[in-house]
């Protein structure tokens, strides 16, 4: 039979990375799986100050840059491929991947996060990479001058707001609430921007454009009208969902997909954690995620010791 | 990889004979660059079948947008001049969507 790790962590990003360096630092042997980019959704955001410690060069690239650098000089195993499903009838797991090379483990640590929600207006999808943006980091560059909407209300909408102000000539923020969900000091940054426009109690009910976003169709949630507005990029930060499709049917999950895990990581199966923003949570940050990666990765090696011989 | 820029684009990618591949990329664009070297290997796998370019758009914005490019990752695939396929963000652009973007060009 071939190896089996201690655990097996899903997903690469801040929870993953901090349960692989927790895992390996206990001189268990850990694998994290990742399909995509290291770092996850924190690498696609520039400004990350409100990670403790990280006020200088405080980018998300660079701070998920180190997480992964420190986990591999702890011993972290790092694989690239895509996770379809699980293995759980006998003690020692097995998560299956795409690529054939199954991995064998006494412990999962589900930590595969959340991506960005899609509105679900006419024109998103046809104009998506064509004014449509979900990743301010990624395409701010070609909104240099230009206008742009930015949707939603949250701490990710007002930063990458603020963010975008760098490159765009004007930033409208468009919110169906008539106040933010985002921590007041951005807010206040967001306000005292020159290049910030706000409308509230507004939601985007079309996107437009010939190949090519043109403009947007604005609906005022009050008074039902709906206005016809220029604009050359519009940047979605409307909350975000759960990549747990894969583990459906395996562990319990709330109505959204969001995993159920207690304060100790654990899930509704022995041996299988969820951690970070895959798990249902009030607060899904970069600090939370790295903690519950920490928490899981105590507590599978709490489980190993009870239930494996040594 | 061909690495496109305005001097060369018309030739390399526009008045190309057979399917050519645009991996429009930038420097700010993590998930790019997370992918660069699954794209990288599939160009030694299907390089003589269909060439495999990228471009820059951090360095060549106008190019990118003249092209109606303005998210990244995007990847197209061009025919005799025309677009005839294009995938575009994070979620869509992976190793497996890219592979099969090539096989069903080529």
């Amino acid at each position: 039979m071939s190896k089996v790790y201690d655990v097996a962590i899903i997903g690469g990003g801040p929870a993953g990375l901090a349960a692989g360096l927790y895992a390996s630092r206990s001189r268990m042997s850990a694998i994290i799986i990742e399909k995509a980019k290291w770092g996850g959704q924190a690498t696609t955001t520039e400004e990350l100050e409100n990670y403790p410690g990280s006020i200088e060069m405080p980018t998300g690239p660079k701070l998920m840059e180190r997480m992964k650098s420190q986990a591999e000089a702890f011993g972290t195993e790092l694989v690239k491929d895509d996770v379809t499903g699980f293995d759980i009838s006998a003690k020692v797991k097995v998560v299956k991947l795409a690529s054939g090379n199954d991995i064998s483990a006494k412990t999962v640590i589900i930590a595969t996060g959340a991506q960005p929600m899609l509105l679900g207006a006419p024109g998103e999808m046809e104009l998506r990479g064509k004014g449509v943006s979900y990743c301010a980091t990624c395409d701010a560059d070609f909104f240099t001058e230009l206008e742009v909407v930015v949707v939603g209300g949250g701490d990710a909408a007002v930063e990458e707001a603020i963010y975008l102000t760098k490159f765009a000539e004007k930033v409208t923020i468009v919110h169906r609430r008539d106040e933010f969900r985002a921590a007041k000091s951005i807010v206040e940054k967001a306000m005292n921007n020159e290049k910030i426009d706000i409308k509230w109690n507004t939601v985007v009910e079309e996107i437009y454009g010939d190949g090519i976003v043109e403009g947007v169709k604005l609906k005022n949630v009050q008074t039902g009208e709906v206005t016809d507005f220029r604009t050359d990029g519009v940047f979605m930060f409307v909350g975000t969902k759960p990549i747990s499709e894969f583990a459906k049917g395996v562990v319990d999950m709330d109505q959204k997909g969001y995993i159920i895990a207690d304060e100790e990581m654990r899930t509704s199966v022995e041996g299988i954690f969820a951690a970070g923003d895959v798990r249902v949570k009030s607060l899904r940050q970069v600090i939370t995620a790295a903690a519950d990666g920490a928490i899981a990765a105590v507590n599978a090696e709490k489980y190993i010791e009870k239930n494996f011989e040594h | 990889m061909i690495e496109l820029n305005k001097d060369n684009f018309d030739a390399e990618v526009l008045q190309a004979a057979g399917p050519v591949l645009v991996d429009f990329w930038g420097d700010k664009c993590e998930p790019c660059k997370a992918l660069m070297p699954e794209v990288h290997a599939l160009a030694e796998q299907y390089g003589d079948k269909i060439k495999m370019c990228k471009l820059n758009t951090s360095e060549n914005r106008r190019l990118a947008i003249g092209q109606k490019v303005m998210g990244l990752p995007t990847f197209i695939v061009y025919k005799n001049g025309e677009k005839v396929k294009e995938i575009s963000g994070a979620e869509n652009c992976t190793p497996a969507t890219i592979e099969s973007l090539i096989k069903e060009n080529i």
